[in-house]
């Protein structure tokens, strides 16, 4: 039993090298932060990580599928409109506006599943088609930025949990690995969705349910892209429909895919990396602060170490023997 | 443009013509004459001679930009650096026209340059590491756009167009006819020869077909994905150009909006998002038609956001008319 291990190591290098970068940076971080780590610079460093963290596991979904979506961001956009128009009031309206935002979400998902595998489209075309409806929608709910969010729930996801001075959002992340993530690794569905990224023609020829398994990777994304949606509002305390936000997140969540070692092939990596990815991305960001760096700079370093994540790609070229084997 | 393939097709004949005009393109033409008959119930001016040129001088910006994203697409690849490759062309060639009387001179190619200069830096990630080019470009976006947030904040440059770059986008030159349209029709032009008449042409079809057969027999498949995405850059950038010349100022958004329907027009002409097929006449058609689109919308008085959602709604549904993959595809 204890001999595989060397195979499991192998299985899970992208997600490790991912946790050993991030915590690397988070250590610099935090050396060099002037107030040094206290549960509020904690809560906001992590706050800004989860809310990334989600999307790049809604990205993930898709991508172990070599899909991609590119419509996550708008439907986060989307999920914060609804949200901070209707998950207001007393706790009982709360929860059934929160339940409507997370359906929200998984409509959303299932309608670039439904286009993808029975209308036979490329996935980039339809979610960006996808995107612009969806973001049509939430600049129909929001035409102006506003409205309000239950503020206690608020409270819950983003402040520290009680008792302990660690951040509640860390915990939201760690129930959704829990809930979404481990479950669907594990199933059925989710070892077909690992088959599908790898070859669709092999999987197809060994039975594997391949419209169930992308079909799901879709509706899971959506949810998830809802609930960073939802958790958004909880940090901002409002909703706006902004093209900029939605198209940021959509590309910084695919840089946490790739910084977190998930294949943009598909069929190898794992959200867990790409949480650690996402956390890196942020991390790299804020370094620049901790350094008093002009802020007129960050958005040609976060492009520079994106080029730097996306060239560590071609690492690959070192290991392939027969040239060929770089035209698929 | 149109007059090109009119040539390609008279010297090809009645079969020259079928293999030019697919089911695709016959829709998309389809789907232009429909528009019309829309609009012209809004307002009876939609089918004057003044507002169809207008129009299609407006299409004219798309045109030069989704002419590069095309021979990207052909290769089965995809270019996402266009909104800030546009910015970059367009703040780069205003840049220029404040340095004097030579940079006046120079400020087209110059920005055209720059953006054949990042078209390049996609090629080489695309062609020698091996990488998606879906990540290549969106790296490359992102760096372009902190280089002009750079250039912007640091330097506060000119943003203002030079008068030749006002003179191609709003100028009118023989019988009234918008000189964007003519900028458009000879880059189309160029376009069709070089994907039909040329060894480059051939060689990103077999590409965008089977990389690997295309390689195996011998093609130049490095240089010639290399040359692809400079063309792409380059076209972007001028499109950029055209843009500043057009709104007289260049600013660093202009180019978001062209992304989505630069890619909508070519799949909407036919072109398999996965390579390898598509032509020039197709792209022409789905250019015109997003453009018609975009214009009926306005003037139906429709709100920003069912612009959104009608935009989105229709490219997906005649994409699952006329546009759907193989059953099993491999």
């Amino acid at each position: 039993m204890n001999s595989d291990w060397p195979y499991r190591l192998r299985e899970h290098r992208g997600t490790l090298l991912a946790l050993l970068a991030f915590v690397a940076m988070f250590a610099i971080y935090v050396a060099n932060h002037p107030v040094g780590l206290n549960a509020n610079v904690a809560t906001t460093a992590a706050n800004k990580g989860v809310l990334l963290a989600i999307v790049a596991m809604a990205q993930t979904l898709v991508v172990l599928t070599s899909g991609i979506d590119l419509s996550v961001g708008m439907v986060m956009v989307l999920a914060n409109c609804l949200a901070s128009a209707i998950v207001v009031g007393s706790p009982a309206a709360t929860a059934l506006g929160t339940l409507a935002v997370l359906g929200t979400g998984l409509l959303c998902g299932a309608i670039n599943g439904a286009i993808v595998i029975y209308g036979r489209l490329q996935p980039i075309v339809t979610t960006i088609a996808t995107g612009a409806v969806f973001y049509g929608a939430a600049l129909a709910l929001r035409r102006v930025p506003g409205g309000d969010v239950n503020a206690s729930l608020a409270e819950a996801l983003t402040g520290q949990l009680p008792g302990i001075s660690v951040p509640a959002s860390l915990l939201l992340l760690v129930v959704l690995v829990l809930v979404v993530w481990l479950p669907f690794r594990h199933s059925a569905t989710g070892r077909a969705a690992y088959a599908v990224g790898s070859s669709e023609l092999a999987a197809y020829m060994s039975g594997v349910p391949i419209r169930r398994a992308k079909f799901v990777a879709y509706l899971l994304s959506g949810l998830l892209a809802s609930i960073a949606g939802l958790f958004l509002t909880c940090v901002t305390y409002s909703g706006e429909a902004s093209a900029a936000n939605g198209n940021t997140y959509t590309l910084y969540s695919i840089a946490a895919v790739v910084l977190g070692g998930v294949s943009l092939f598909g069929g190898s990596g794992s959200a867990i990396g790409a949480i650690f990815g996402a956390l890196m991305f942020r991390t790299i960001g804020d370094l620049l602060f901790v350094f008093n760096l002009d802020p007129l700079w960050q958005p040609l370093f976060q492009g520079v170490v994106l080029a730097a994540a996306v060239c560590l790609g071609a690492v690959r070229l070192l290991r392939v023997r027969n040239r060929l084997d770089l035209y698929g | 443009m149109a007059d090109g393939e009119a040539a390609v097709s008279a010297r090809g004949g009645l079969a020259g013509w079928r293999r030019h005009v697919d089911p695709a393109t016959l829709s998309a033409f389809g789907c232009i004459v429909v528009l019309l008959l829309v609009g012209s119930v809004y307002s009876r001016s939609f089918l004057s001679p003044e507002y169809l040129l207008q129009q299609l001088k407006v299409a004219s910006f798309l045109g030069v930009i989704a002419t590069g994203m095309m021979i990207v697409i052909l290769l089965g690849q995809i270019d996402l650096s266009v909104p800030w490759v546009v910015a970059v062309g367009g703040m780069m060639a205003t840049a220029a026209t404040g340095w004097g009387p030579l940079g006046v001179a120079l400020a087209i190619p110059i920005g055209i340059a720059c953006g054949v200069g990042l078209g390049l830096v996609n090629g080489l990630g695309v062609a020698f590491l091996r990488l998606p080019s879906m990540v290549v470009t969106l790296a490359v976006n992102a760096v372009a756009q902190g280089l002009m947030v750079v250039h912007t904040g640091g330097f506060s440059p000119q943003d203002a167009s030079s008068p030749a770059m006002r003179f191609i986008a709003t100028g009118h030159s023989v019988l009234g006819i918008p000189n964007a349209l003519l900028v458009w029709a000879a880059v189309g032009a160029a376009a069709v020869f070089l994907l039909t008449r040329t060894t480059f042409g051939r060689t990103v079809y077999a590409i965008g077909n089977r990389e690997r057969a295309a390689y195996l027999s011998g093609a130049r498949t490095r240089t010639v994905v290399m040359a692809a995405f400079a063309l792409s850059g380059g076209l972007a950038a001028f499109g950029g150009v055209l843009l500043a010349g057009y709104a007289s100022k260049a600013a660093q958004a202009m180019g978001d909006p062209y992304l989505l329907p630069a890619i909508a027009a070519v799949v909407l002409g036919g072109t398999s998002i996965l390579g390898g097929r598509g032509s020039y006449l197709g792209t022409v058609a789905g250019v015109i038609l997003i453009t018609l689109l975009q214009s009926i919308l306005s003037v139906m008085q429709m709100e920003e956001f069912g612009r959104h959602v009608i935009y989105g709604v229709v490219i997906v549904a005649m994409l699952l008319v006329y546009g759907r993959g193989p059953r099993h595809s491999d």
